[in-house]
């Protein structure tokens, strides 16, 4: 089995390459850059924090520990299962409606999750309209039934795996399609029925491409405040802030903020790990359209159900209720301005998704050809911004700007009499720099996993034909890699266009954004009022996911030949 | 070396070009109150006096951090919280500046704003209790402490202990009654709770309607804004409950202020001065109370029906800086006694 990072090949690329290629030398350096929050916030140690950590720990810190683990194994399990089946099913079968939810299985992606939260708390509270309907026709009265309560652990798990599996479908649903028919097409002759040949053969194909969602997944579990802090969870981030805006204790709350890196090193080791086990490139080179299997009669209901069912929790049902509120407040909520947030969302939304896959471009292929100790875990560390919470990453790049703005000011002030004040602190230039620091993970690895399919045979192949590495990447790369790029660009977009708490701490003055303005009414319990920014968020989300997923229906090789 | 001096002499060409925009008089703040809840008012302000006013909007915490991370070069000039103790924080951290002005000093009762000028209180906000009408005899309710006693044990609802509102509440208990007293009573009170703490004000008041609890703790303005809600649902949960004036026989009913202090660094003193002084001018003190049914910060203001419904009450006079001297205290004590 070829494999691209092999010991001899990494030995004497080590020999080769180490330090002195100037590509390494700016990957180190971009990396680097990109970390100074995270080794700002890791710096807080060195703060004495007085007694505040004896009284956590005797208090609640075991606590949040506990609840954070069980939210992040809840979410973890429930959005493999409504990710992994529904992206086989529309990837190998055709049945009524398969190719609609083929691509509306993306559309949770476009809504927040405390969005989420605050609907289904209207929909599903004991005030709510259900458990008025249901006392309405028994004539209970609350109490003398049982009705799930929604504000709960079980109620933060549902609500973020029903926003967050579209990670899991999205990139399995990748997999699935790049997977060679070859291997599933022995499996069926060995005598493998289509559940065995999917547990046996496809699912551990597909599996470090579903371990690198379920990261994705996992991570944006952690960062969550939103979710938990509005159903009274003692998570980890709910500990950090209640330590920095209830005790007071800034430094406190950015040493929880590093204890939380340690769980990010854990999960991405585990992520590793479980890569490099076992690495799987595609011996075949066939590539036959895959013979998507007719389903009829009960087998085509439940398909339908199980792909149904993640659009109709995660979106219908919370969009449906968002339109009925925004109905009521259409009028005073949406003017001029709005436009001004909508157009302000969007120009963020797509500068920092470009950014974001130019950089994670530029970083993966450091890491495949300049693949060693140092530049890897310098690309992992800049990656590890995604499963903090965006406020406390906020601080982490107010820190450096400040300083270097304070220098620059310092000079000018010594040697030209002038100050310059501050240049680029409450700047979109900052905040740009945020989202770096928050959502390059999300572009690396997938971009890392796109390149990470084309094996490494193909480059030699390229080589020996006289092509040189631009030419090789423009001619051989680029198409293959077209829909990893989509997709991260796609991803980072509708990250950004929900992000809130960096954007909120970092804006310039007068600048807003959707997702400000959904979040300030909705933090005011005003949710009909917030429903129109919501709605907006996710109508500008559904374009680009709709068209990310008709170009990964065309991304699988020799899809050309075969259709 | 030409080089440097092209850079230099464009850099500063740039610069002087930047400093002829601002020469327009303007005043810039970080405000932990909502836009919705002040931009109006702001835009008034501009109409009236040509000043331009920038905004930044966020939670105080993090607003304060950018302040005291951007030092002497912030362009803040006025910070504008909804709760005192964050005021007071900002002024341990040395990011405010007392200011003097005869128009605040005189209509901003002396309570309401800090004794050097630090801050000021805009807008006052009573935390109360509500009850449901069909179960609840007001008779049977008298202060904050009483919510303690087991008459009570599964009945009550209140939001989670990391907001603020229920932080400067049990500060206030602690100034009041001590730290010993206050965490039995925040053990007993925790004791009766219907449910875990969850949601915000305007859920407790839903779950009071809906019959989940019998008593719940919120701010007035909540109930307030759910009365003229666009919601039916909201409208309807709102005429099921009453609203109770706590301890009207002793101290008074706990309060809190959303105020503002100049900043350190403050270029636009003299404008941001005059905007303090117009949010505290009778124009602006009614609309706090129509648009967010807020208590007026000044004696003898107009207020709507739906607060005069509510009646006049007894003030607890204690002085605001204990709220913020406590809050850390009160985190710990409601931490320690299980309140999430």
């Amino acid at each position: 089995m070829p494999t691209s990072v092999d010991t001899a090949a990494l030995s004497s690329s080590l020999n080769r390459r180490i330090g002195i290629h100037p590509w390494a030398l700016a990957l180190v350096f971009a990396s680097l850059t990109l970390s100074l929050p995270l080794i700002v916030i890791a710096g807080s140690f060195l703060i004495p924090a007085q007694d505040i950590w004896q009284h956590l720990l005797h208090t609640v810190l075991p606590e949040y520990i506990v609840n954070s683990l069980i939210l992040m194994l809840g979410v973890g399990v429930m959005t493999a299962l409504l990710g992994i089946a529904p992206a086989w099913l529309v990837t190998m079968c055709r049945f009524p409606g398969s190719r609609l939810l083929e691509w509306a299985l993306l559309l949770p992606l476009a809504v927040p999750a405390y969005i989420v939260a605050y609907t289904y708390t209207g929909i599903l509270d004991a005030s709510g309209p259900v458990q008025s309907w249901l006392r309405a026709i028994t004539g209970w009265s609350y109490g003398e039934y049982w009705f799930p309560e929604i504000r709960s652990m079980g109620g933060a798990i549902a609500m973020l795996s029903f926003v967050l599996y579209p990670y899991v479908y999205l990139i399995s649903r990748a997999a699935f399609i790049g997977q060679s028919i070859c291997a599933l097409e022995v499996a069926r002759t060995l005598g493998c029925g289509p559940y065995k040949t999917f547990f046996r053969v496809a699912l551990p194909l597909a599996r470090p491409a579903i371990i690198v969602g379920l990261t994705l997944v996992l991570m944006e579990t952690l960062a969550d405040y939103g979710t938990v802090q509005y159903f009274g969870i003692a998570a980890f981030t709910t500990g950090i802030f209640r330590t920095w805006f209830g005790l007071g204790n800034s430094a406190a709350a950015a040493q929880l903020s590093a204890l939380l890196m340690l769980f990010i090193i854990i999960l991405i080791y585990i992520e590793y790990w479980s890569r490099k086990q076992q690495r799987y490139h595609h011996t075949s080179t066939r590539y036959d359209a895959l013979s998507q299997e007719k389903l009829k009669g009960w087998s085509a209901a439940i398909a339908i159900i199980v792909c149904g069912l993640p659009v109709f929790l995660g979106f219908l049902i919370p969009v449906g209720f968002l339109i009925k509120w925004a109905l009521l407040t259409y009028e005073s909520v949406v003017d001029q301005q709005f436009y001004i947030l909508m157009w302000n969302s969007i120009a963020l939304a797509v500068c920092a998704a470009l950014m974001a896959t130019v950089l994670a471009l530029f970083m993966a292929y450091g890491k495949r050809h300049y693949s060693n100790p140092i530049t890897n875990s310098a690309v992992n560390i800049s990656g590890m911004g995604y499963a903090i919470p965006g406020t406390v990453i906020a601080v982490g790049v107010m820190l450096p700007f400040a300083w270097l703005d304070q220098t620059i000011d310092h000079l000018f002030r010594t040697y030209f009499d002038i100050s310059t004040g501050l240049l680029l602190s409450g700047t979109l230039i900052a905040l740009m720099f945020a989202y770096m620091v928050r959502f390059l993970a999300v572009a690396l690895k997938t971009v890392d996993a796109g390149l990470t399919k084309i094996k490494p045979a193909m480059d030699d192949a390229g080589r020996s034909l006289g092509m040189k590495m631009i030419t090789l990447m423009r001619r051989v790369h680029m198409p293959m890699l077209r829909g990893s790029l989509l997709t991260a660009i796609l991803l980072v977009f509708v990250d950004v266009l929900k992000e809130l708490p960096a954007t909120l701490i970092l804006r310039p003055f007068n600048f807003n954004t959707l997702a400000i303005k959904a979040y300030e009414f909705a933090n005011e319990e005003r949710l009909a009022d917030a429903a129109c920014p919501a709605l907006a968020i996710v109508l500008i989300g559904i374009i680009p996911v709709i068209y990310l997923s008709r170009s990964i229906s065309i991304s699988r090789p020799g899809h050309e030949y075969s259709t | 070396m030409i080089r440097i001096k092209l850079t230099t002499s464009l850099l500063s060409g740039v610069l002087i070009f930047a400093q002829s925009i601002a020469i327009a008089a303007e005043v810039n703040i970080y405000s932990a109150r909502n836009e919705a809840l002040i931009k109006p008012l702001l835009d008034r302000f501009t109409q009236q006096s040509g000043t331009q006013v920038n905004l930044v909007t966020g939670d105080a915490d993090a607003l304060l951090k950018r302040l005291e991370i951007e030092g002497d070069n912030s362009p803040a000039d006025l910070l504008l919280t909804i709760d005192v103790a964050r005021l007071q924080r900002a002024q341990e951290s040395n990011l405010l500046q007392p200011v003097t002005s005869e128009i605040l000093i005189n209509v901003i009762p002396e309570s309401y704003r800090d004794r050097e000028g630090y801050w000021f209180g805009l807008s006052l906000r009573s935390r109360v209790i509500v009850y449901a009408k069909d179960r609840v005899n007001p008779e049977q309710l008298s202060s904050y402490e009483a919510l303690a006693a087991p008459e009570w044990k599964g009945r009550i609802c209140v939001r989670s202990s990391s907001h603020v509102y229920n932080q400067s509440l049990v500060a206030s208990l602690i100034a009041h009654d001590g730290i010993e007293a206050t965490e039995q009573w925040a053990k007993g009170l925790v004791g009766n709770f219907a449910r875990t703490p969850q949601g915000g004000d305007r859920d407790q008041i839903k779950a009071v309607a809906v019959g989940q609890c019998d008593l719940a703790l919120v701010n007035t303005y909540y109930l307030g804004g759910m009365l003229h809600s666009e919601l039916d649902e909201e409208k309807q949960a709102a005429d099921k409950v009453a609203l109770f004036w706590p301890n009207q026989d002793d101290r008074g009913a706990h309060i809190n202020i959303s105020g503002a202090g100049i900043t350190r660094s403050a270029r636009n003193k003299t404008e941001a001065i005059k905007l303090l002084e117009f949010m505290t001018s009778d124009a602006a003190q009614v609309w706090y109370a129509e648009q967010n049914y807020e208590y007026p910060i000044r004696p003898g203001i107009a207020i709507g029906d739906t607060m005069k419904q509510w009646g006049e009450f007894v003030v607890d006079r204690l002085n605001l800086d204990q709220l913020g001297q406590y809050n850390a205290e009160a985190v710990r004590l409601m931490d320690r006694a299980g309140w999430k």
